[in-house]
């Protein structure tokens, strides 16, 4: 009974996809006001929401049914346990079990992996390109984040459990305020950028080429969900950084951290052009990947 | 629950813009009226890039035999309930193409229009103020 309120209310779907809507909401208003525009109210992800929920949903004839309506459901509940995990061992740090870590960085791929499947599955010339283009995107940023990720294990001696993480931070103080931690969070911080799909990566969906790339045939309730899955890891990526790097959820301060990281992440958006797509794999692979394996030689030597 | 549906959609249009066939004006004025300046996302209206994440279609142009087919195929890949805004002079009438051989008439004949905007082009904050029209209507 417990597990099913954790999963549905506090940490999970209901708490995280509220606060993951009115950071997407922060994210426009950010964004307008770079541009000099005023930008929406706070309610308007909650109205766009709801619309999406009021649509009819559109199947198109050549895709396969059950494929196309069960990549959002995928998504949706691969974040919403990630949400749960994660807030669950931030306030027990004792019901973590050994491996959680890596369950957890396995929970992050599935939602770029739901949506591989909507798009292949939608049949749309447009989404597969889209598709084709996630692929490749995927195999650039998942190296680096899981090597940022690594760092972290090899500083706390070998733990994967997120508790002992947390534990082990709070005893000893952040990885981030080290040389291999900064290292470590400026390469999750990009990976993360692209696995969010925003602007520098936002190669999948690119408006301006693909008209919505990955999401082309999406429509009403499907198309919610899928927003809906974004809006999330909008606020839960940041919140798995800060539980991994930064100390983890054990005083207020980590609302101030989580801001910080969702507002560098606009900024980052903001003031970047797109990169075409052998770009950003060359920067992952050529460019964050020396970088990341320095931080874990770093981390050997304990600096 | 209605009121909170129709909320939903009067807070939030997401416009698709379907050029069919213009002189390019009425498109040109479309844009302006998305830029900062007037900045329409205070009201929600967003500029997407497929027809079924629209709520109101922006129909510009002179409709004709070749363009006739491809508007009724956005229509009918629009999820209903959505809102069809012609905007420009073309859209009401048949303008100056009176007597063309190729002129299939104004839009109503073909699919439902919801509200018309004339001008050659309309001005931006005509534009604006059609969308507002239409949404009233809901």
């Amino acid at each position: 009974m417990k597990v099913i309120f954790w999963f549905l209310v506090f940490p999970g779907f209901l708490f995280s996809s509220i606060i993951g809507l009115l950071l997407t909401w922060v994210d426009r208003k950010v964004t307008a006001r770079i541009q000099w525009r005023v930008g929406p109210p706070w309610f308007q992800p909650f109205a766009d929401f709801s619309k999406l929920l009021s649509k009819e949903t559109l199947i198109p004839i050549n895709a396969s049914r059950f494929l196309f309506l069960m990549a959002p459901i995928l998504s949706i509940i691969a974040i919403t346990a990630v949400g749960t995990m994660l807030f669950t061992m931030n306030f027990y740090p004792g019901i973590s079990f050994l491996g959680d870590l890596i369950v957890l960085i396995y929970l992050l791929t599935l939602p770029p992996l739901a949506t591989i499947i909507g798009a292949s599955a939608s049949k749309n010339p447009l989404a597969a390109v889209g598709a084709s283009r996630e692929m490749t995107l995927y195999f650039g940023y998942e190296l680096p984040f899981i090597t940022a990720v690594i760092i972290t294990i090899i500083k706390t001696g070998g733990m994967i459990r997120i508790g002992d993480i947390i534990t082990y931070q709070h005893i000893h103080g952040p990885i981030l305020y080290s040389v291999s931690g900064i290292i470590a969070m400026i390469v999750a911080l990009l990976s993360m950028q692209a696995k969010l799909g925003y602007v520098p990566f936002d190669i999948a969906e690119a408006e301006q080429e693909l008209m919505a790339g990955v999401y082309t045939e999406y429509s009403g309730f499907a198309l919610a969900l899928f927003k809906l899955t974004k809006a999330m890891m909008l606020f839960l990526l940041p919140c798995f950084l800060i539980t991994i790097f930064w100390g983890g959820f054990v005083t207020w301060w980590a609302i101030l951290k989580l801001l910080l990281l969702v507002v560098l992440i606009i900024l980052i958006k903001n003031t970047n052009p797109r990169l075409r797509v052998d770009q950003a794999l060359k920067f992952f692979w050529v460019g964050l990947m020396p970088l990341a394996i320095i931080g874990i030689i770093l981390a050997f030597f304990r600096l | 629950m209605k009121d909170f549906r129709i909320w939903g959609l009067k807070k939030s249009p997401w416009i698709f813009h379907v050029a069919a066939a213009s002189c390019n004006n009425c498109d040109i004025e479309i844009l302006a009226a998305l830029t900062p300046r007037f900045d329409v996302e205070r009201f929600g209206i967003v500029l997407v890039g497929s027809p079924r994440h629209a709520d109101a279609l922006l129909v510009t142009g002179v409709i004709n035999r070749k363009t006739l087919p491809r508007v009724i195929q956005v229509y009918q890949q629009t999820p209903k309930p959505c809102l069809v805004i012609g905007v420009g002079t073309c859209s009401c009438s048949k303008h100056m193409f009176e007597d063309s051989y190729n002129v299939v008439g104004p839009y109503d004949k073909h699919i439902p229009v919801d509200v018309y905007i004339p001008g050659c082009p309309p001005k931006p904050e005509a534009i604006i103020l059609g969308v507002v029209k239409a949404l009233q209507k809901l």
